[in-house]
This record gives structure tokens, C-alpha cells and sequence, in this order.
């Protein structure tokens, strides 16, 4: 079984090989290297190393700390089927030892640092961090360096890691039924997109999955010209600049592939899934198809959704909390979901759970109520100027966290976006319009792009054996 | 040898260049006490204030607490709820409220542009003296709780951590559930309600904690409206101290989950104990400091039987829980529950290495400048001074105490206050009722 496994997998990996191959793009150029440039409006500061490595600098000198985060254009939905999760379980192996290092033996030089490091991954990028006192940073950037390309893949540490993924997946799914609602409403709302798979992959899949998958997927993404390198902090640019050349100057870069398009093709019709689980309250999960800044036909779209999202869901004072907690009391909870910043086709979410004594039908048709309201009337001035203070103050208390600051430039850099827009969404958000609003809700909230998860709870029996004084089953 | 001498010695050198913030102390008319910061960096201001008012002050499981705290923005003076909301996210401020077991917490975020802070301040203020407790809104919030009963039921991590309280903290205020039970909840009235209020929110009881882009004297006029409005009143009477537990319970709850939960726990140390940092900077080593911990190690690392296993003091008013804990599939539970034993009486017995010592006050003292890099840090920090009564000088000298810490006292600590043999384990899972039934 094993073998026939290998085989199939090994078929899928040459195909995105093939791919890879065929695309202009994948020949390395000579030199990527292009100067540095500075943006002193946003203290900010970029430069890219002549093996592809972009390296962004943003200064905050308030406290004598710095993050560091390397992030790696890779995550679940580059992956095929039958090797869902490979990037997550990659970043796991990512602590298990180079060359230069044994087995979490990165883990425990941060912290002989002081620093704090972890690492996420994500449908399209995978990160890793230290947040260290400012004087440290070379520390990150000689490990970073280095499991760039020496990591080693060890087959006994490959077998302990494997469980403890799977650990994190019963934890964080499993066992929780509105993730498990979740996962299974994206199951059904993508059919080709990759982002119908989750990010921690399959459970089959993770018992499936070989120390050769992993290898491969690690020679395929990880290199410098698929990297970016992102620090924030009580820093110089003249000082990380030149401690990034130092360390990671002589990395190669190597031929990325590049992906499918895998385009999620057009809905015709509403979807309804049903998720049986052991427990006590129903939830609801409906989500419509909705464009994003880089797919949008028009580039005030997706700012009119996130407006969109604050008039219903941003605040006590929204009309979420208003109209379906307060006055309807048709909600326990209730919430809308949209992220403008993927590269891939988006669903807008609305979930939560009904109120005691109503059902999901009614909590549904109460949702659907308020998008006929945005439908047929503009929303006022006041709820616009509600969600632009709350913008603007929101570009401000950003700020306080130096850490939030450099994955917004991160993680936009990372799908293919300039970080500079960014910077300019409070400016976007500020020139929304009423009658923008009113259009996206005509434009996308249409019953035949629709998919709906429901929860239906199934009895949990608890017994309860308590046994004082006693120890005895432990043994 | 030499070279990490070295090492010690710059990680000193580096930390007297950090000098902790400069706290402003002071009492409002009504005497609340209050702590400040200034940090003009960034237009905006953080304002936080605690009342000795949570769970602990409430021992019939009726969630009096959470819900006073809750129900405080859902009318005051003459707004509603809605008019209330409006008035902070018309002008960008953020509003938040929680209840916990000691504390009850009231918190504004506002950039200072002077009108749009006058505005929060102002209803904040409101929120605060002048809560109206409708009638209406009680009922609905109730129902709310209710719901959020159930939801309780079907998370293993819920079940665990409510029956773990129960146990170690039995006959003790720390053991009234801060949601309350269902049956207790439907009792509860809105003349409950308003009694809580009247006793402990008031100004000997609170604490407020300010840190921004102002100036000492907006500081002080500042605390003066938010809290100024409310009666001086008298500080809440001293909790209970804990009693250690006399003997090993062992609680095992049947629930059709693929995980086991294990919690492993006893009644820790409180802020301010006499033991605090031998405590702290041990458990740091055994379980504190995550992937690089000897539990991970014996746990994830060597045996990758949990995704996520710590240990930690949850200090506390009075002694707060110590509490070891994992997730591990139900197949494994005995093996986890057992690796988590032998762990914890090999660290009580051998203590700890000089070497894990440094490597952990390395941790500790090199990441303090983390622990205040932001204005959010600083206010949860002045918080806890203010609140549990520390010095005002704990952040100066958090890194000497951290320094001074000895091997022998991390050993002496542990074994005068960890008791193994006398622990509360809660096991939640499948599979495992069933073998205790049939033992």
C-alpha cells in the first residue's frame, strides 16, 4: 500500500514539476539584485539581494525590540490533493535540525536570547518570527540563513513530528465542532479552487504523508528567490541590509515552480451541507463568492465589501449586534467574515449561533433580511462616518503593535501585492461611497453563488467517575 | 565556559541600558488609585480600570459578577446600548469588558484628538457611574448566558478547566464559576445585579491605569472623570486563604471527544508570594518556556504525544491554581498521563541544573524588553501593580530578582509547595471512564 501510495504521489509531484518547467518565469535571471529605496513617509526601507531575496526594513524606534520574519511564497493551497497539509508539517520539521544544528536546537538559542519565535502557515504563505531585543537580530538572520537550504530531514524525527500534527489537528478540529462546521463548508463552497483544502490537511493525508513529499516540497520553495524578509523594530536599514547580505548573500536561488491557475470555477447554484458533531448549540456558516484586490474588475470593490463588513458586523453599534442580538434576539452570536487581501476568489462569510429558542432557519432569514436591506437602501452617513473613524483610528492603534506591523507588510508582499497599499487602505477605505456599498451587495449576495453549512448537534453522553484519594489508575 | 560568561555578562550590560518606564502615581478624590505612563509616541491613549469585583466575590455560582460587569454598557444614564456603542465607535475609540475571578475589568482605547477623546472619556464615565441595569436587556443577556452554558459543554478544554477549579479550589471562593451554573443563573435578578454593583464599584475598590499621549495633568483630570463620579465606598474585604489539598483526587469525565484533556493541579502561589520568582523562574524550566521546556521535551519532543503541553502558576489575589496539562489522542492517555508524573516528581526531586537555570534567566531577563513594547503591554502591567499591590518598582527590578534565584531555592520552593502525591488530575476523553469502571 505503501509503495502504490509512493507511486501516485510521486505522479503529482512530477506533474507540478512539469508545470514548473514549461513557464518562462521559472528561468532564474542572472541577477535580481535592485538597489535600496527609501520611503520616508513610512519609515520604511526595501532592498533586494541579487539571488532574489527582498528584504524590508520598517523602523519603530519606541521600544529597544525587534521582529524578524521571514515568510516563503508556499502554504496549503499550493498543495494537491492526497498531500494536503505538506507545508504545515514542513514548517514543524523546520525546528527539527540543519546541517550546523540538532533537533530544536534552533528553538533553544532564541531563547538563550531572550527571544520568542514561533512560525504559521497559511493558504498562501508560511512565516517564521523572532521578536528579540534590537542587538539580537543577527542570531535570527545566521539561523534563518541557514535552514534556508541545509535543513535535514531525519526519518526518526520525521515519525515523532507526524503525531504531534496530528495532535494539533484533533485539538484544533477535530474536537471543536464549529471548526469541523467550518472545514467541511469549505469542502463544499470550493470545488476546484486549492482553497477547498484545509491548511492542516486531510487526516489521511498527514498518515499518509513520506519524508520524501516533504523533501521535495521543501527543494521546490524554499530559496531566497521565493522569500521575503521583513524587520521591524529599533533598527537602521544600513544595519540589517548589511547583516542580510552577510548571511544569506550566498544562498543560490533555484527554479520556483509556479502554480496552475486553478480558478474556481463559476457556482450556478445555492449549496447546503449538513455537519453531524457531538454537541449542544447549532451553528450556522453561509458564505457567498466575492472578488478581491487582485481579482476585482474594479479596484473599489473589494474596500466597499470591507465598509460592508463594518456597517453589519463593526461594533456593538453595528447593525449585527443591533437588529439580530438586541432587537430581533434571533442571535447568540453573529458575525460577517471577509478578507480583502487574498489572491485567490474569496468567500464573504456570516456565522453564529442562534438565540435560545430559535433555529438556524430563522437566524438565517434574518441575515438575509439585512442583506436585502443593503440592497435597496443606501447605508447613511453616519454609519459611513462611524466606520471611517474607526478606520483611521484603527491605522493608528496598528502601531502599537510592531509585530501586527510587519505581517500586514509580510504577508502582502508574500501573495503578490506591494506593501504599499497597505499603507494606503485607510485612503481607499475613506473614498467608499453609499451607493458603492449598495452595489457590491447587488453585484454578490445572490442565492446562486450561496453555500450554507449547518451544525446539527448530536447528544453528548458525560459520565462522570471521580475517585478521591486514589492515583492507582495512573500506573 | 568562558565564552558563556561572556554571554552573561552582555546580557547584563544590555539590560541596564533598559530602563523601565516611568510610573506616576496618585489617588482620585474618591480614593481609586491610580498608575500612569506617558508615551507620546503614538496619538492615542489607553485607560484601564479593575474593581475587586469578579467571580471570587460571589459564592453561589450565579454569575453576579460577569453579568454586572456585562450588563454595565447596556443602558447608562439616559443612553441604550446602541447610543452607548455609538458614542465610542463614532469617534474610532474601543470599548471592551470582561470578568474574571479576581477582577473585574472596564478598558478604552481613544486617539487624543481632543474631541473625540472628551466623547469617549465622557461616556466611558457614564458606563461606569451611572448604569441603569434595564430590565429588558437583563432578560436577553441572560439567554445569552444560557446559551453560552451549552456551548461550555460540548469543549473538552471548558469541562477540564471548570472541574480542575472545583477540585483544587473546593470550599473556596476560586471555585465559584465565573459563568455560573444554568440552575443558579435563572434565579438571578436585576436586584442582584444592582446590589453587586453598589457594593464593589466603587472608588477604594478600583484601580485605573493610564498610559499615552498625555500629559500629567490631563492624566489626572482624566482619572478623575472616569472613576470620580463613583462613591469612595470601602475596599473589599480580604479573600480566604487557599488550603492545600490533603489528598490525590482523581476526576475522569467520559466525553465522545478523539483527544483526552489532561489537567494535573493543585492551589499555586499568589502575587507578591514570598516564593514568587523561585516558583516562577522553576516552573519556567519545567514547563513555562514552551517548545524548549523539559515537559515538552519528555512529551513532544521525544514521544510527539501532544501538540501543545505546559505547566504554569496562575498567581493570583490569593493562591491562584498550579496547573500541568496536555491534549494527547485517547489512545495515549495513559502513557501522557504517566510521562506527565514521572516528569513533575523527577523536577520536584532533582530540581533544576545550573545550567537550565541560566538558560531560563538568559530567556527571562534577555525578552523583558518585549514584555513592554507596546502601550497595551505597559497598561496590562501597570494593571497588575496596581491591582495586586506590587511595588511600584517590580519593573525595575523584575531583572535582579530574576538574576538572584538559586538553584537550591528553585529546589527548596518546589519541594515545600508542590505536593505530587497530594494533586487533582482531571482526565476528559473518550474511552477513559469506561477503564476506570472496569478496573
Amino acid at each position: 500500500m505503501n509503495k502504490k501510495c509512493l507511486f501516485s504521489i510521486l505522479l503529482l509531484l512530477l506533474a507540478v514539476l512539469l508545470s514548473a518547467c514549461a513557464t518562462q518565469n521559472s528561468v532564474i535571471p542572472a541577477n535580481f539584485a535592485k538597489p535600496v529605496k527609501h520611503y520616508p513617509q513610512y519609515q520604511l526601507h526595501e532592498k533586494t539581494l541579487a539571488n532574489g531575496l527582498k528584504i524590508i526594513v520598517k523602523e519603530d524606534h519606541r521600544a529597544p525590540v525587534v521582529v524578524s520574519q521571514i515568510w516563503y511564497r508556499v502554504g496549503s493551497s499550493y498543495e494537491a490533493n492526497g498531500l494536503t497539509g505538506l507545508s504545515h508539517v514542513l514548517e514543524h520539521m523546520m525546528f527539527k535540525g540543519t546541517e550546523n544544528l540538532g533537533p530544536n536546537e534552533f528553538s533553544k538559542i532564541i531563547a538563550a536570547n531572550g527571544g520568542r519565535e514561533n512560525a504559521f502557515t497559511g493558504r498562501d504563505y508560511t512565516a517564521y518570527f523572532q521578536t528579540m531585543e534590537r542587538n539580537r537580530f543577527p542570531v535570527s538572520f545566521r539561523l534563518e540563513a541557514d535552514r534556508m537550504r541545509n535543513l535535514v530531514l531525519d526519518a526518526e524525527e520525521f515519525a515523532k513530528e507526524i503525531k504531534v500534527v496530528m495532535e494539533e489537528r484533533r485539538m484544533r478540529t477535530e474536537d471543536n465542532p464549529q471548526r469541523l462546521t467550518f472545514e467541511q463548508f469549505n469542502a463544499a463552497a470550493y470545488v476546484n479552487s486549492p482553497y477547498n483544502i484545509p491548511v492542516i490537511g486531510w487526516m489521511q493525508d498527514l498518515e499518509s504523508m513520506s519524508i520524501e513529499d516533504l523533501q521535495t516540497w521543501y527543494e521546490y520553495w524554499y530559496a531566497p528567490n521565493n522569500a521575503t524578509l521583513v524587520v521591524a523594530g529599533d533598527v537602521t536599514p544600513e544595519e540589517i541590509f548589511a547583516e542580510a547580505e552577510k548571511h544569506f548573500a550566498s544562498i543560490k536561488p533555484t527554479r520556483v515552480p509556479v502554480p496552475k491557475p486553478q480558478k474556481e470555477i463559476a457556482q450556478i447554484g445555492e449549496r447546503r451541507i449538513m455537519v453531524k458533531a457531538p454537541a449542544q448549540v447549532p451553528y450556522l456558516i453561509m458564505g457567498y463568492k466575492v472578488p478581491t484586490i487582485i481579482n476585482a474588475k474594479e479596484k473599489w470593490e473589494p474596500y466597499a465589501l470591507d465598509v460592508l463588513a463594518s456597517v453589519l458586523d463593526g461594533g456593538s453599534s453595528a447593525r449585527f449586534s443591533e437588529e439580530l442580538i438586541r432587537v430581533k434576539q434571533v442571535a447568540t452570536s453573529v458575525g460577517a467574515g471577509y478578507d480583502a487581501f487574498t489572491p485567490r476568489q474569496e468567500i464573504y462569510t456570516f456565522s453564529g449561533t442562534p438565540a435560545q429558542g430559535k433555529t438556524v432557519q430563522e437566524l438565517e432569514a434574518a441575515i438575509k433580511e439585512e442583506l436585502e436591506k443593503l440592497k435597496n437602501k443606501p447605508v447613511t452617513a453616519k454609519e459611513l462616518s462611524r466606520v471611517k473613524a474607526q478606520t483611521v483610528a484603527g491605522k493608528v492603534y496598528q502601531k502599537d503593535s510592531v509585530f501586527y506591523s510587519a505581517m500586514t507588510i509580510g504577508m502582502l508582499e508574500t501573495i503578490g501585492i506591494n506593501w504599499q497599499l497597505g499603507e494606503e487602505y485607510e485612503n481607499n477605505i475613506k473614498k467608499v461611497t453609499a451607493a458603492q456599498v449598495q452595489e457590491v451587495a447587488k453585484r454578490y449576495f445572490i442565492d446562486d453563488t450561496l453555500t450554507v453549512a449547518v451544525l446539527d448537534p448530536q447528544e453528548i453522553t458525560q459520565s462522570r467517575v471521580s475517585n478521591v484519594g486514589g492515583g492507582r489508575h495512573a500506573r | 565556559m568562558r565564552a558563556s560568561f561572556f554571554i552573561v555578562l552582555m546580557v547584563a550590560v544590555i539590560n541596564l541600558a533598559f530602563a523601565a518606564p516611568d510610573i506616576q502615581t496618585w489617588k482620585t478624590s474618591n480614593g481609586a488609585k491610580v498608575l500612569f505612563v506617558k508615551a507620546h509616541e503614538l496619538p492615542m491613549v489607553d485607560i484601564r480600570v479593575v474593581f475587586d469585583a469578579g467571580a471570587a466575590r460571589d459564592i453561589s455560582n450565579s454569575a453576579v459578577a460577569l453579568m454586572t460587569n456585562g450588563m454595565m454598557p447596556e443602558g447608562a444614564g439616559e443612553f441604550n446600548a446602541n447610543e452607548l456603542a455609538s458614542r465610542f465607535e463614532g469617534v474610532g475609540a474601543g470599548f471592551g469588558n470582561s470578568s474574571h475571578r479576581d477582577m473585574s475589568v472596564f478598558s478604552l482605547r481613544s486617539l487624543t484628538d481632543k474631541e473625540w477623546l472628551d466623547l469617549a472619556i465622557d461616556t466611558f464615565a457614564i458606563i461606569l457611574s451611572k448604569p441603569t441595569f434595564p430590565q429588558e436587556a437583563f432578560d436577553r443577556e441572560i439567554k445569552r448566558l444560557l446559551v453560552g452554558l451549552e456551548q461550555k459543554k460540548q469543549s473538552p478544554d471548558a469541562i477540564s478547566s471548570e472541574n480542575m477549579y472545583k477540585a483544587v479550589f473546593a470550599g473556596h471562593p476560586y471555585a465559584s464559576l465565573p459563568e455560573g451554573t444554568a440552575e443558579s443563573v435563572k434565579k438571578l435578578s436585576v436586584k442582584d445585579l444592582k446590589a453587586f454593583y453598589k457594593k464593589y464599584m466603587v472608588g477604594k475598590n478600583a484601580v485605573v491605569s493610564i498610559v499615552g499621549d498625555v500629559t500629567t495633568e490631563q492624566a489626572k483630570s482624566i482619572s478623575e472623570k472616569v472613576v470620580g463620579g463613583l462613591p469612595a465606598g470601602a475596599k473589599a474585604a480580604d479573600l480566604p486563604a487557599v488550603k492545600a489539598l490533603s489528598k490525590a483526587e482523581m476526576i475522569k469525565i467520559d466525553f465522545p471527544s478523539s483527544q483526552t484533556k489532561i489537567l494535573i493541579a493543585q492551589p499555586g502561589m499568589r502575587r507578591g508570594d514570598p516564593d514568587y520568582f523561585p516558583l516562577f523562574v522553576g516552573n519556567h524550566v519545567l514547563g513555562g518556556s514552551g517548545l524548549v521546556s523539559i515537559l515538552s521535551d519528555e512529551i513532544r519532543e521525544k514521544r510527539g504525544l501532544s501538540y501543545s503541553s505546559y505547566s504554569y502558576f496562575s498567581p493570583m489575589r490569593v493562591a491562584g491554581p498550579f496547573i500541568l496539562g496536555l491534549g494527547t489522542k485517547n489512545e495515549s492517555s495513559k502513557e501522557a498521563l504517566q510521562v506527565m508524573k514521572t516528569t513533575l516528581k523527577n523536577f520536584i526531586e532533582q530540581g533544576v541544573s545550573e545550567a537550565q537555570l541560566k538558560a531560563a534567566k538568559q530567556n527571562l531577563t534577555g525578552g523583558f524588553a518585549l514584555q513592554l513594547a507596546s502601550n497595551k503591554k505597559i497598561v496590562n502591567n501597570l494593571s497588575a501593580i496596581g491591582f495586586y499591590e506590587l511595588p511600584l518598582n517590580y519593573l525595575d527590578q523584575y531583572i535582579s530578582n530574576v538574576e538572584a534565584v538559586t538553584v537550591e531555592q528553585v529546589r527548596d520552593a518546589f519541594k515545600r509547595r508542590i505536593h505530587p502525591d497530594k494533586m487533582a488530575t482531571v482526565i476528559v476523553g473518550g474511552e477513559q471512564a469506561q477503564e476506570v469502571s472496569s478496573n
